[in-house]
Order: C-alpha cells, then structure tokens, then sequence
C-alpha cells in the first residue's frame, strides 16, 4: 500500500468537505473516484497534493507522513496532480508547458528525454509543440495537462476530471491512454470522474464518495455489478 | 528637421530610462498583483549606495554595479519580510481595498525618512560617466550628448539581458509560469514563493541602474525620483501593466511625447502632458496599448 | 437629527470654553486639528465610504487653497465668499477627476492620483499668477474690534476654523448616514451587486470625489488662512501620505475617528521635535523624524490594524458576547 488515507477531515471555513475519510490504495493501481458534486472529491486530490491542509488525520506516502507538506516539495517525491479545468499555462508554448514539469528536476538531457517520451505518447502535442497552449483544442490540452504530469516522473498520479467538457471520442482515447500509461510506468492513479462509467471500466479499484463520506469501495467491477450505484451513478 | 530629430533622440533617452522604471513595476505587478509604489524608494536608496561607492571611487561603473546588488537586495527584502507579512494578516472590511497599496506608500516613506536621516537632503551629484555636452557636427551643435548615447544602449542592453533570461532559460519559464498561473506551476514543482522572490530581486535592480542614469544628469534627494516613479507608472499603464514589452513601448513614446511637448510647447506643461497622456489612455483603451482585451482587475 | 445637532452646538460651546483657557500654542494647534479633521473627513468619505484610493487629496487642498487666496485678493471679496469659492472650485476640479477616474480602481487609481499629488505644485511653480515657489498671501484679516483687545489672531483662526469644521463635520455626517452613504458602502464591498440593483455605481463614485474634494478644498483654504499663505510647499506629496495615514489610523471609514487622526497628525511633529532635541538637535532629525515616525505608524495600522483601533474593539466586544 504505497497510499494510505486514515480518518482524513477537510474542512472549508466552517463547512466540512471531508469527514472521515480512509482509504488505501495499492502501488500501481488505478482507482477511480466517482459520486455526485460537491462530495468532495476535488478536494481530496487537493488535500493530497497539499494544496489544502486537513483538518484532522493523517496521510502516508511511501511510508512517510505527507499531510500538510507544500505542493513543490510533493512533486519532488513523486505526487503529482493534474487540477480540474485549465490545467495549461495558455500564455506559454507546448513545449514550455511541458518542460516547466521538470524543471526542478534540473536535468536538461532528461527533460529532452522526457518530453520525446510525451511526444511519442501524444503525437498531436509534437505536432503543436513550438504553437501556445491557447491555440490547443480542449483535448489537446488535457493531453497536455497529463503530459506535463509525467514529465515528473510521477508515482502517484491525481487526476481531476479528464474527461470534462470533452467529446465522447476524446474522452475514449484519453481513459484508454491513462490506462496505458498506469500500466506501462507502474503508476498509482487517482482518478476523479463525473464520467463514473468510462472511469470505473479502466480501473481497479472503485471508491464512491457522497457529501465527504466513503459510501462504497470495492474492486471496479463490482462497483458496475452493483446494483445501487449503477442507478445512482451509472444510469441504468 | 533637425530639432525634430534631436527631440527625438533625447526622447527616446528619457524614455528608455522612464522604461527600467515601468518595467520594474510591471515586473512586480505580475508576481505579486501590487503595485510597488516603494519601488522608488528601493531604487533611490541603490542609488544614494551607488553614490557613495561610485564618489569614493570615482569609477561610476563601480557604484552602478553596487546598486544594482543594493536594489537585488532590496527588492528581495521587502517582499521576503514585508510583503509576506503584509498578505498573511489577510485584509477584510473596507480598508481591503486599500491596505497593499498603502502599505508599499509607507514603506517608500520609511525608506525615504532614513535616507534623509543618515544623507540629509541636500542635492548630491553623481559624476558622469560619459559627457553631457551636446555632440558637435562640425558647426552645429545639438543638444543630445554622449551621456544620452550611454543610457540608450545601457537600457537597451539590459533589456536584451532581461529578454534572454525570461524567454530562454529555466528561471525565466519558472518566473513567468508563477506570475501566469501559480497554482499550476506550484503543481509543477516550482518553488513559487521564491521565485517570486527573485522576481522582486530583479525589478530592484533593474531599479536601481534607472536611479543611477537619472541621478547621472541631475540631482539626488530624498524626493529626486518621485518624478521618475510617476512617469515609470503612467508608461506602465500605457504600455498595459500586463505586458513586458508593452511597458518598454509605452515609456519610449511617453519620453518622445514629453520632449516633444517640452521643446516645443514649453516647460510648465510637461507635467501636465503627461498627466494628460495618461488620462487620455485611461479614457481611450484602459487595458493600454498592448493589451488583448483583458479586463483591467485591481 | 435634532440630537445631533444639540451635540455640535454643544460642542462648539465646549471648543469656545476651552479656547478661553490654553495658550496660543495650543489655540493655534486646535486651529490647526480642526482643519485636519476636515480633510481626514474627505478621505473618509472617499476611500472609507465609496471604496476609492486616492492620494490626490493634498493636491486638492492646493486648489481649494489656491481657490480662496486669489478670490479675496484679486475680487477683493469678503473672506467667507473665499472659503465659499474653495469649495466651489475645488468641487469642480473632483468632478472632473473623479469622471476622469470613475473606471479605474485600486492600482490605477492610486497611481494616477499619485501623479496629481506629485505635479499639481509642480504646475504652481510654472504660472505667474499662481505665486510661483513663494507663494501668495491670505490674511483674513484681524479679529473684529468687539471681541476686545486680548483676542488674539490665532484665536481667531481657531474660531473660524472651528466653525467651518464643526459646519463641514455635521454636514459630512448627515450625508453619510443617507442613501447616498449607504449606496457608496454598497458600491464599495459589492458594486456587482449594486449594479444590478439599479444603482448607477459611475455617478455615484463621481459624486464622491465631487464632496470629498470639495471637503479638501475647505480644509486647503483653512490652512492657508492657519499659515497666512498659499504656496507649492505646503501641499506636498507629504500631505497627501499624512492624511491618507491619519485616516488610516483613525478609522478610514469611521467619521468621528477623523478628530482622533487629526490629533495624531497635530501631535507628531511637536513628538518628533521633542525626541529631536532630546537625541541630539540635528537638523536631518528635525526633518525626518516626523516622517519616519508616520510611515512607521501606516504601516503597522495597515497591517494590524487597517480598519482602525475601532474595529479591534469591536470583535473583543463581540467576542464576549
């Protein structure tokens, strides 16, 4: 268990986002994370990226406490989120988006290394790699978001909604390349999703949040098999 | 022709140095969304630094380089210890939208009370590094000078110096990341608060070789770059505080017009051209010159 | 309403009673207090109430200043149509101003008001008939010859400006305590909002500059009435950042916290005169001190405290409740 959440409170101001929440989630799996809005899972991965301090309860990461610690300092052990929404400097180019994710790495021939990694994987961002990010269509720039996450080198990868205002296509390739890209680096990803079905299919473990508490957490599968969250989050 | 040209000229030599200023400010604006109005007190206190060193040395190069350190020093401090401790007494209630902007006025006040403490306000001078007679073409002389010449491409090779850090190296990507978006480039694994830091550091030094050109054909006092402050903000504000390059093109006209307005109109109203200038681009195109249409937010 | 104006009038009396009782000194300092609480009052109004930054309100007061010396001395008219006419331009002059500045907002506006602070005396220096560096004359004259022989000049200038700040004070506080205060909070902490609910936010931010430098102006013409004079040096940018930090100090949008600010403001110079001598009598010190001590002032109530030591008191009084 390379992630380990225990009784974790979130709290906004005088509102609590999250209440109790524990959860462990094996290295190199991916686990999805579905429920309605405003269950709090945004502000999980922001508490686990330590963009917000919890209130209570601890994190584990690698065997060490992570609650609390600024988000640069997570990124050089390994976390890394990619935030909901513009995730893209639009102002920058491709190419600057991307090496600004290894910056700290401070390694130029890496980076190199890393970004032709990236291109090979999304070769439509190799194709707009000297253009600005605000020139990029929605799904180019997720894939740029998810692109300058790996440039990282990341082992925990957060991801906050892909798949939002995307067309059904795009949404296709960018769950089918996640999958991929957990399998073939070892990754442990979280994957927050409104998109409940398309992200419970690829991953391994399902976890259902409602009004900050754990409702549910079993094998994918058995989320989908489920007869209760399929006719509150699935549809059918 | 010839006047016009030489209006022209130093124009374009006052307002290269009105461009350190506005860039300084724009610099900071982007980093931290503050207006720096201590700015010039951070710069005038390199330059009374830059004067010290460079009178007892006699080497101008020697005291410009000190207060480009004294400036980078500076501008650090105050936003490591000031500016930090400004935002996390965070502000509500109706002093909200006052208290930055004040807070940077006390500090130029602060700053100025203790250089007229330990310099007293007399008028001090910087020798010259180059000359302030006019060049002589035979039997015509106008009144640019070698000295104009100097600042010109002094100005113009810090800005090339400052182009090349921001667009080609890792420091540069990392500044303009934090200043764009800082949640993002925190993601990415900036160390946003320093870098805003360094950030604060070059705008104070770029700071401080504008006190230093400016005092070089004038006066130091306590009060001597309060003119400069005014004309560095206003070019910032037609340039479009957003932009770099927009604040450099806005303090080059500014200089031009304002010669222009001091050659041929006459003195008393140069200050009130650019007061002017000013209103008219508030009025006109509030996102200044180089803006794409973003909303002009405090 | 009545109540009140019960209090000022009973105010006046104490102000007359105490007049009678201290030295010059002191009279001339209250004449001096009584035109701060005036232009506080301005700031008040302006950034207080209507939520606009402007370091400009010296500049004002050089108008207002200005307004009234060249009335009484080229129109040759009675000194109250001098104070009249510095409210009346200086009036003017926010109209325009604050049309000129009704889109700009935190950082510009400063910025631009800046720029007025720092040139306006700059513009004095150029014209002729404005004075030049040395300035021109404003004698209201000598006491009225009924009032005896031991009432004194600066008695006088402390009755004058009492009355016009005790005036200028209640008028000030009936319109913050109408709708149009009411309105300037509302543009101030919500101007979407208030939008929205049909209040014409640009009018009404012009309208504030318009009485807020209209106050300054009034505060301007009472100076120049303390020092007999109008002149570039005595608005500064100094000014401006010294009533922008009393204000600070005293509330910036309580209006009977002005008399507190501009107690303070009476008050620093004679402290620093008094720390000068005591450290050593240098002229730098004299110069100075005054200034370090008010910057340092600003910045720590801006930063612990900038919404006055009112406030403080406020949430340890709710805290116990």
């Amino acid at each position: 268990m390379s992630l380990n959440v225990s009784n974790l409170t979130v709290h906004h101001g005088a509102i609590c986002a999250i209440n109790q929440v524990s959860i462990a989630v094996p290295t190199g799996k991916l686990a999805a994370i579905i429920g309605a809005n405003g269950a709090g899972k945004t502000t999980l991965l922001r508490t686990l990226s330590g963009l917000k301090h919890p209130t209570n309860g601890s994190i584990m990461w690698k065997g060490e406490k992570i609650a609390g610690i600024k988000p640069e300092a997570l990124v050089r052990r390994g976390i890394s989120h990619v935030s909901e929404g513009k995730s893209v400097i639009p102002e920058l180019t491709v190419r600057e988006n991307l090496e600004l994710g290894a910056i700290w790495r401070r390694n130029a021939k890496e980076s190199k290394e890393s970004i032709d990694q990236v291109v090979s994987i999304f070769p439509r961002l190799g194709e707009r790699i000297q253009q600005r990010a605000d020139t990029l269509s929605g799904g180019e720039r997720q894939m740029l978001s998810i692109g300058r996450a790996i440039m990282a080198k990341p082992q925990l990868l957060l991801l906050d909604e892909p798949s939002l205002g995307l067309a059904p296509l795009v949404v296709e390739q960018i769950f089918q390349t996640i999958r991929d890209l957990t399998t073939a680096m070892n990754l442990t990803v979280l994957l927050v999703e409104q998109n409940a079905m398309g992200a419970l299919k690829i991953a391994d473990l399902g976890i259902v949040l409602n009004l900050g508490k754990v409702v549910a957490i079993n094998h994918a599968q058995a989320l989908i098999d489920d007869p209760a969250v399929r006719a509150a989050y699935l549809g059918y | 022709m010839q006047k016009l040209l030489e209006t022209f000229l130093i124009g374009l030599s006052t307002g290269s140095i009105y461009a350190l200023m506005s860039l300084a400010l724009v610099l900071v604006w982007r980093s931290t969304r503050v207006v720096n109005f201590a700015q010039a007190g951070q710069a005038m206190l390199s330059t009374y630094i830059g004067f010290e060193i460079s009178t007892r040395t006699e080497i101008f190069w020697l005291g410009l380089l000190f207060a480009i350190a004294a400036g980078a020093l500076l501008g650090a401090g105050v936003d490591y210890f000031f500016m930090r401790v400004l935002f996390k007494h965070a502000v509500s209630g109706p002093a909200a939208v006052v208290a930055p902007v004040i807070a940077t006025l006390g500090l130029l006040g602060l700053i100025r009370s203790i250089v007229g403490l330990i310099w007293g306000g007399e008028f001090k001078t910087i020798k010259s590094p180059a000359s302030t007679d006019g060049f002589t073409f035979g039997e015509t002389t106008i009144p640019f000078s070698a000295l104009n010449l100097l600042i010109i491409v002094t100005v113009f090779v810090i800005l090339i110096i400052l182009a090349i850090i921001f667009q080609r190296t890792n420091l540069g990507l990392s500044l303009r990341a934090s200043a764009y978006a800082p949640e993002i480039a925190q993601l990415a694994g900036i160390r946003t608060a320093r870098t805003r830091t360094i950030g604060w550091a070059i705008a104070g030094g770029v700071g401080g070789v504008a006190g230093m050109l400016v005092t070089a054909s004038n006066f130091l006092s306590p009060y001597s770059l309060d003119l400069l402050l005014v004309f560095g903000f206003i070019a910032a504000v037609i340039g479009g505080l957003e932009s770099m390059v927009g604040s450099v093109v806005g303090a080059l006209i500014l200089g031009i017009a304002l010669t222009f307005i001091l050659n041929y109109v006459g003195t008393s109203l140069v200050f009130i051209g650019g007061f002017a200038v000013l209103i008219v681009v508030l009025l006109v195109k509030p996102d200044g010159i180089m803006a794409r249409g973003r909303a002009r937010r405090a | 309403m009545r109540k009140k104006l019960a209090l000022f009038i009973l105010l006046g009396w104490v102000l007359l009673l105490i007049g009678d009782r201290v030295d010059e000194l002191r009279v001339y300092q209250g004449a001096q207090i009584a035109m701060y609480t005036i232009a506080l009052a301005s700031i008040v109004l302006l950034t207080g109430y209507s939520g606009q930054v402007s370091l400009g309100n010296g500049a004002m007061m050089a108008v207002g200043g200005y307004s009234a010396a060249l009335t009484l001395n080229n129109l040759g008219s009675p000194v109250w149509f001098a104070f009249v006419m510095a409210v009346v331009v200086s009036a003017l002059f926010g109209a325009f101003l604050g049309a000129a500045a009704a889109r700009l907002s935190g950082p510009y506006l400063a910025g631009t008001t800046l720029a007025l602070a720092v040139g306006l005396p700059e513009i004095a220096n150029q014209f002729a008939f404005l004075g030049g560096v040395p300035g021109i004359l404003f004698d209201v004259g000598f006491p009225p010859a009924r009032f005896g022989e031991e009432f004194t000049q600066y008695k006088w200038f402390f009755w004058i400006a009492s009355f016009i700040a005790l005036l200028a004070l209640f008028i000030t506080s009936n319109v913050l305590q109408s709708r149009y205060g009411r309105t300037w909070r509302a543009i101030r902490s919500h101007s979407l909002a208030a939008e929205l609910s049909g209040v014409n936010s640009g009018r009404m931010k012009i309208l504030a500059f318009t009485i807020s430098s209209a106050l300054a102006g009034l505060a301007g013409a009472v100076m120049a009435m303390t020092i007999s004079l109008v002149a570039p040096g005595a608005y500064t940018l100094s000014l401006s950042f010294a009533l922008v930090t009393g204000a600070v100090l005293a509330g910036v949008s309580s209006l009977p916290g002005v008399v507190f600010g501009a107690l303070i403001l009476v008050a620093i110079p004679e402290v620093a005169d008094v720390l000068a001598t005591r450290w050593g009598g240098d002229e730098n010190l004299n110069n100075y001190l005054p200034g370090l001590i008010v910057s340092v002032l600003l910045i720590l109530s801006v930063i612990f405290t900038p919404n006055g030591p009112g406030e403080k008191l406020k949430s340890r009084h709710h805290k116990k409740a």
